[in-house]
This record gives structure tokens, C-alpha cells and sequence, in this order.
């Protein structure tokens, strides 16, 4: 006798006994077909030739005079201590300084230049309105070298961000919002005690208010403390990025502690990085104080448009894409077939429980194209770095673990959308219009994206892409997405310039839902329906 | 001999106007070709209609093309006709019609050519409407100031030699596309692979060639059958195109004929 209470977790056992025959099952229809097999490989192939022809239809060059002689390669990106690409060119004005100490002055005004080059141009300050970038930036840094990518901190005054704390090109502590006007002039300072680097800032430089703290480990005894002043591109008319520079005038220059002998320095950083810049920077003392101008960054690097080439990111998706349509017409067909031929017939009489042969089913093609998507990613993936950089492309340093990542992206962004056709399949039965269901729901949104509003360019067409990448499944590609954020620089984070707008989870939670929806409403037909 | 394939022209029973009338009448009968013809109009009209409604004169913006925007539901509707194109064949060697098909008439490219004239024939009838509808779409939805500078105040009109130019080749664009679907869907025999063939060769080659700079962008601008045959939608500039209209449209006639002519080799010497 079996105990009453046993009943459901018996019954429980009894589905997963039958479970297990029918995945053996529909492995072995899946496995036996030969064409499936072969598309398969063809699916992989695909991926990664394609990928290949994209990435090899790159080049990163720049060209002089005439455009005769061009040289293939990207200029220099300099790369922060945590190994991410970073924006770092500024006019420095410094001195260097053993142990601890501090650093106080006074900024009077900060202005600035707009280039009105046009987009191509070499820009020029001949070429230029006034104006200044919301993120210039003028204050105090302390760094072990001026080396570009090195540590460092900094209190600066911004043109649009009020007074600023920032370290090694990520951490940024906000102060006050403030203008510099020439009446009301900003006193800021900077403080080094060991490892550990304060700013300050204040309105009449008697009472201080402290702005931000930040551990710099690891720093010499000997560091390089100074003025600088640094103006970033900025993007406000449509077409791309604009150069800008600041000038600002500083006074009351007073630097505490053990001051090394060899005096005021002034050096400009990273004059011929990929960072565009307006005019050289320059460095002179005006009476009892010094005028800087400057014109680069110190953050994040994300505007790679700048380098002219594209990245990784915008380089797999289109062999994915090819790979997909091939998965899709596959697990469309290990339904449809069986519908055409009859064999559901016989599939329904041997596993009654429909629900399971629909689980099998997607289980199968489910892990199928998660292993064809992610090998062939990680087949495309080495094969695309290597192919652009060839052509001279840039390509942004991530991590072991971001591509990983990516590579398990691709997986499941295969995955889901074979679920998803095989969903779809068992709805519509019939191949033809299982096949292009598939296809427009799960692929055409990511075509349309830059295949077809992309070409018109303008604005409006930005929004509509970012919406498909947002409420379709083409949302699942943000799985893809390696390009940092950054909230210190004023970039726009669209799809072109690299920006999915979804998190990969996120995106990948939004594909998922189309697939679950597909194969919900396939297993309740499945059930209702006769076959 | 087990072929009964001579050069002669069909003599026996099934003559040209027999072979059409009798393709005619199995395409003519067949539900999903209503409903797919159908669906062409409609799916283009609406996607016209919501491109057109979306889109707005950006100040300082490049002028658009008012004609080539209104039309811009055939870049979906092509999809929907593809789809008819393949199953006219395809369908046949799914049920097993074909043999009967190919028993009724021996001369298996006066099977093909039937086929293609029906369906071009019955394609642009659906495309005109297609076309005629998206343009009144356009017509009616675009701001009267039009959103090209250079036409300040012109409407969308077939008056307009170019917008002429531009709707007829749309209507013969659809039918080559129907075309081009059938030669690959009688070489594949498959529905299911020759939908996703057939689809993949329209709308992967424009992604590659946005993916992809120089050259290579504007040679596979030129040789892709979509990119190359909606050239002829183009009303303002034509000039800055990657290839003329009418050579554009050419170029996907060269894409369905080599399609047609090698499916109809394969169906000739192949085992139906």
C-alpha cells in the first residue's frame, strides 16, 4: 500500500520517468537527421566567416596631403591603472613634491573656445566661438608621473558640474554647483598626507569645505603636484564630436611641504593621443599668477568614435545573425516535420504527456544552439580581434571574463531564440509560415535596426533603434555590449556609438520573455489541440 | 529512355496556354495566396504609414526623400511575397503534387516559366496596390512643406517624373523579388530553407554593408538584390546612390534570372 501522502511526490517521479525517455527521444530524432546536423556545422561557419568579413572590411588608417599616402594604424589610446582604455591629455603646470604637503590656489575665470571646423576639418583655433564643454575642467592634480594612464587625483572647478573630486578617471565625489565669475573667484586645494589625497574647496579661502578622500596605494615618496587644465569634446551640434579648449587664470599659488628645487614645470600631456583637441596647450604667468590652456580629458575612454573604427561589439552580432536564421529554420523544422510527416502522431501515442514532449523538444534545441552559439563565438571572437587589428583597428581592452561573458551571451541569445522558433513552430505547424514568423520576430527587428532605419541617419531614426533594442528580441544582442559607462563624461550612450540601451541581463530577460511566451502558448495548444 | 524530354515543344496534351491556365488555377485556389497577397498591401501601407507618421524634419537635418520615406513598407512587404514565391513551388514538392505536375506536363521549364508568369502577374497586381497605397499614405501624411528643401512645397505626386519612376519600378521590384524566391525555392525544394534563404539573401547584405567601410561597402551596395533594386526608389539625387536606378533594378532582374535559370536546370535534371 502506498501511503495517500506519497501520492504527489510519486507522481512527481512518475513525470520525471517519463521525462527522460522522451528527451532520449527527441535527441534521437534530433541527432539522426543528417541536414540538421550539417546545418549545424553551417550555422558555426557562417558565424565566424562572417564575422571575419566584417572585421576584415575594416580599416583604421590616417591620411595626409592629398590622401596619398596613408598609414594603416590607430593612434595611441593610453590605458588606466586598472587596465581600461582612458582619456588623458591635459596642460599641466606643476612642481614636484617629496612627502607630504598641500597645494592651494585661487581660479579667477575659466573660458573656453568651440571648434566651428567642419566635421573633417582639422580643427583650429582660427575656426573657433567661444564656449565652454560642460565637463572643462580646471584645479589641482597629483600624480606619482605625468605619464599618461598613470594615477592620479584631483580637485578641479567644471564649467557645468560645479567643483569636482576625482581619482583614477572613475571616481568622481561632486561638490556644490558653482560658477567661476571674475568677481567671485574659487579657491581650491589639495592635500597629501601618506597614501592619502583630500580636496577642498572654498568660496573666499579661509573657510575650506573638504570635496572628496581617495587612497592612491602605492605612491613614491616624490609626486608631481600642479595646475591643470583640460576641455573635452563635447556634442552638441548633430554630427559628431566637437574639440573644444579652456583657458583658465589661476592666482595665489601656494604649495606647503618639501618642495623639490627643480622649480614650476609645465608640460602638455597626451598632445598626440586619439583624444580630438583644440589648439596646443600652453602655459605662461601673468603677473602673480599663471594662465593654462588646455584641451583633452581625464576619464573614461568612451568615445571611440573618435578612433574611426569599429569595435568588437559592432563586429559579431552580424555573423550571429546569420547563424540565428539557420537555428531558426532548424528548430522550426524538428516540429513541422513532424506535423508534415505525421510522426507526431506516433511522438504523442509513445510520450501521452504532450507538455513533456514539448519540454524535451526545447531542452534539446535549447542546449544545441546554446553549444553552437557560444562556440562559435569563441571561435569568431579571437579570429575578429585579430582580423581588426590587422587593419590598424582599435580594439577596447576588456577583461578574461567580460568576453566570457560574451561568449555565454552568444550562447544564450542562440538558445533562446531556437526555444523561441521551436515555440513558434509548434503554434503555426506549417513550415513556410513557422520559418518566417521566426525570422521576422526573432531576427528582423535586430536587421531593421542598422540595416534599414540606420541608413536614413537622422535623429528620429535613433530613437526607433533604440526602441527595437529595447522591446524586441533584438534586445537579446545586449548580451554583447563590452563599451564602460561613464557618468564624468558628457557622451551619448547610443547604438551608434556602441551603447546597447539594456543591460545584457536585461536584454537578455526581454528576449526570454518573447521565447517563453512563444513556447507557453505552444504548450497550451499543443494540449488543447488535435494533432 | 526513361525521359521524356525532347526539344520540341510540348505536344502532347499540355500546351503553353494549358500549362499556364492550369498553374493559374492552382495558385489561384490555394488559401494562403489570397491572404499573402493580401498581407503584402497591407503589411507595406502600415509600415509606410508608420514610418511616415515618425518621422520628423530635424532642424538643420539632410532633406529626406518624401517618396523613397512613403515607400519604405515595401522593404517588409518584400518579405510577404517572398514567402508567396517560394511556397508556389515549394508546396508542390511538400505534398507530392510535383510528380503529378511534372507527369501532366513533361517539358519541366514550361512548368517553371507558367509559374513565373502567374506569380509575377499576380505579384503586381498586389505590389500596385502596395505601392499606390503607400504613396497616398505619403501623400496625405507628410507635411505640406515636404521634407526635402530642395521640393520646398511639394507633395508626394505621381505627377513628379521620378515619383513615377520610382512607383512603377517598385511594383516590378516586388514581382522580381516573387521571381527570385521561386528559382531559389525550386533549387532548394524545401520550404522551410528556402524561406530562410530566400530571406537571408534580402536582408543580410544590407547589414553587411553598413557593418563594413570603403569599398567593400559600396560594392555590396551594388550587387545585393535589395539594396541594389530599391535604388529605384530613390527620387531626390540619384547621383549620390551607390548605382542608378534603373542599372539597380538590373542588377536584382540578373539576381532572379540566375536564380530561375538554375532552378530550372536542377528541376530538369533532377529527380522530381
Amino acid at each position: 500500500m502506498t501511503a495517500p501522502t506519497a501520492t504527489s511526490d510519486s507522481a512527481g517521479r512518475a513525470e520525471r520517468r517519463n521525462f527522460v525517455p522522451a528527451l532520449r527521444a527527441e535527441w534521437t530524432k534530433f541527432r539522426t537527421v543528417r541536414g540538421w546536423l550539417i546545418s549545424l556545422v553551417v550555422a558555426a561557419a557562417l558565424c565566424v566567416v562572417f564575422t571575419f568579413v566584417v572585421a576584415n572590411g575594416n580599416h583604421t588608417g590616417s591620411c595626409t596631403g592629398s590622401g596619398t599616402t596613408c598609414q594603416s594604424g590607430h593612434p595611441f589610446v593610453p590605458t588606466g591603472p586598472d587596465g581600461k582604455a582612458v582619456a588623458d591629455s591635459y596642460q599641466y603646470f606643476g612642481h614636484a613634491l617629496t612627502d607630504d604637503g598641500n597645494l592651494t590656489v585661487r581660479i579667477t575665470s575659466l573660458t573656453g573656445l568651440i571648434s566651428t571646423a567642419r566635421p573633417g576639418a582639422a580643427p583650429s583655433i582660427s575656426a573657433s566661438r567661444p564656449g565652454l564643454a560642460e565637463w572643462s575642467k580646471a584645479g589641482i592634480l597629483l600624480t606619482p608621473t605625468t605619464k599618461q594612464g598613470s594615477s592620479y587625483a584631483a580637485v578641479a572647478a567644471t564649467a557645468g558640474h560645479g567643483s569636482r573630486f576625482q581619482s583614477d578617471y572613475t571616481h568622481d565625489q561632486a561638490g556644490v554647483p558653482a560658477t567661476i565669475t571674475s568677481t567671485s573667484g574659487r579657491w581650491l586645494r589639495l592635500t597629501r598626507a601618506g597614501d592619502t589625497i583630500t580636496g577642498y574647496r572654498s568660496t573666499d579661502g579661509i573657510t575650506w569645505h573638504k570635496l572628496g578622500t581617495s587612497q592612491l596605494a602605492g605612491l613614491p615618496r616624490t609626486v608631481d603636484v600642479g595646475l591643470f587644465v583640460t576641455s573635452p569634446v563635447t556634442y552638441q551640434e548633430a554630427g559628431g564630436e566637437v574639440p573644444t579648449q579652456a583657458t583658465a587664470t589661476f592666482d595665489h599659488l601656494t604649495l606647503n611641504g618639501n618642495p623639490q628645487t627643480d622649480g614650476w614645470q609645465s608640460r602638455t600631456i597626451g598632445a598626440h593621443d586619439y583624444y580630438p583637441k583644440l589648439g596646443a596647450g600652453s602655459a605662461r604667468r601673468s603677473g602673480a599668477g599663471v594662465v593654462l590652456s588646455g584641451s583633452g580629458d581625464i576619464a573614461p575612454a568612451v568615445n571611440l568614435a573618435a578612433l574611426g573604427g569599429n569595435t568588437l561589439s559592432s563586429t559579431l552580432p552580424f555573423g550571429i545573425l546569420v547563424a540565428l536564421i539557420v537555428l531558426v529554420v532548424v528548430a522550426t523544422m524538428i516540429v513541422t516535420t513532424e506535423y508534415r510527416r505525421g510522426l507526431i502522431r506516433t511522438t504523442l501515442t509513445a510520450t501521452p504527456r504532450r507538455g513533456s514532449v514539448l519540454v524535451a523538444k526545447a531542452v534539446v534545441i535549447g542546449v544545441v544552439a546554446l553549444v553552437v552559439g557560444a562556440l562559435a563565438a569563441a571561435l569568431a571572437i579571437p579570429l575578429a580581434i585579430h582580423t581588426l587589428g590587422s587593419g590598424g583597428n582599435y580594439i577596447f581592452p576588456a577583461s578574461a571574463i567580460t568576453w566570457v561573458r560574451v561568449i555565454a551571451g552568444t550562447g544564450a541569445v542562440a538558445a533562446l531564440t531556437a526555444v523561441g522558433a521551436l515555440g513558434i513552430g509548434t503554434i503555426l505547424r506549417s513550415g513556410a509560415a513557422s520559418v518566417t514568423a521566426s525570422i521576422v520576430v526573432f531576427a528582423l527587428p535586430t536587421f531593421l535596426g542598422p540595416g534599414i532605419l540606420g541608413s536614413g541617419g537622422s535623429d528620429g531614426s535613433g530613437g526607433a533603434m533604440s526602441w527595437l533594442y529595447r522591446f524586441t528580441p533584438a534586445a537579446g544582442l545586449s548580451a554583447l555590449g563590452v563599451l564602460p559607462r561613464s557618468s564624468v563624461v558628457d557622451f551619448p550612450f547610443t547604438l551608434a556609438n556602441g551603447y546597447y540601451p539594456l543591460s545584457p541581463g536585461a536584454g537578455l530577460a526581454v528576449l526570454a520573455a518573447y521565447s517563453a511566451a512563444a513556447i507557453g502558448f505552444a504548450s497550451y495548444l499543443l494540449r488543447r489541440r488535435d494533432a | 529512355m526513361t525521359t521524356g524530354r525532347t526539344a520540341v515543344a510540348p505536344a502532347s496534351g499540355a500546351t503553353w496556354p494549358a500549362t499556364i491556365r492550369a498553374e493559374w488555377t492552382k495558385l489561384r485556389t490555394l488559401p494562403s495566396t489570397g491572404w499573402l497577397l493580401a498581407g503584402t498591401a497591407a503589411l507595406s501601407i502600415a509600415v509606410s504609414a508608420a514610418i511616415v507618421g515618425t518621422t520628423h524634419q530635424s532642424a538643420g537635418g539632410g532633406g529626406q526623400d518624401p517618396t523613397n520615406l512613403a515607400l519604405t513598407g515595401i522593404d517588409l512587404g518584400q518579405a510577404v511575397i517572398a514567402v508567396l514565391g517560394v511556397l508556389t513551388m515549394s508546396e508542390e514538392y511538400g505534398t507530392g503534387m510535383i510528380r503529378m505536375t511534372l507527369t501532366a506536363t513533361p517539358h519541366r521549364a514550361t512548368v517553371l516559366v507558367a509559374k513565373g508568369l502567374n506569380l509575377a502577374g499576380l505579384t503586381a497586381l498586389a505590389g500596385s496596390a502596395a505601392v499606390a497605397g503607400s504613396l497616398i499614405v505619403g501623400r496625405l501624411m507628410l507635411p505640406d512643406s515636404s521634407l526635402d528643401p530642395a521640393h520646398a512645397g511639394a507633395l508626394v505626386s505621381i505627377a513628379h517624373a521620378a515619383t513615377l519612376r520610382a512607383a512603377v519600378g517598385s511594383v516590378i521590384y516586388l514581382a522580381l523579388i516573387a521571381l527570385l524566391a521561386l528559382g531559389i525555392a525550386t533549387a532548394i525544394r524545401d520550404t522551410a530553407v528556402a524561406i530562410g534563404a530566400v530571406l537571408a539573401i534580402l536582408y543580410l547584405p544590407p547589414l553587411l554593408a553598413q557593418l563594413v567601410s570603403g569599398h567593400l561597402h559600396q560594392h555590396i551596395q551594388q550587387i545585393a538584390p535589395m539594396t541594389a533594386g530599391l535604388a529605384i526608389r530613390v527620387t531626390t539625387d540619384p547621383s549620390a546612390q551607390p548605382i542608378a536606378p534603373w542599372a539597380g533594378l538590373g542588377v536584382l532582374a540578373a539576381w532572379a534570372t540566375g536564380a530561375l535559370v538554375a532552378g530550372g536546370f536542377l528541376l530538369i535534371f533532377r529527380d522530381a
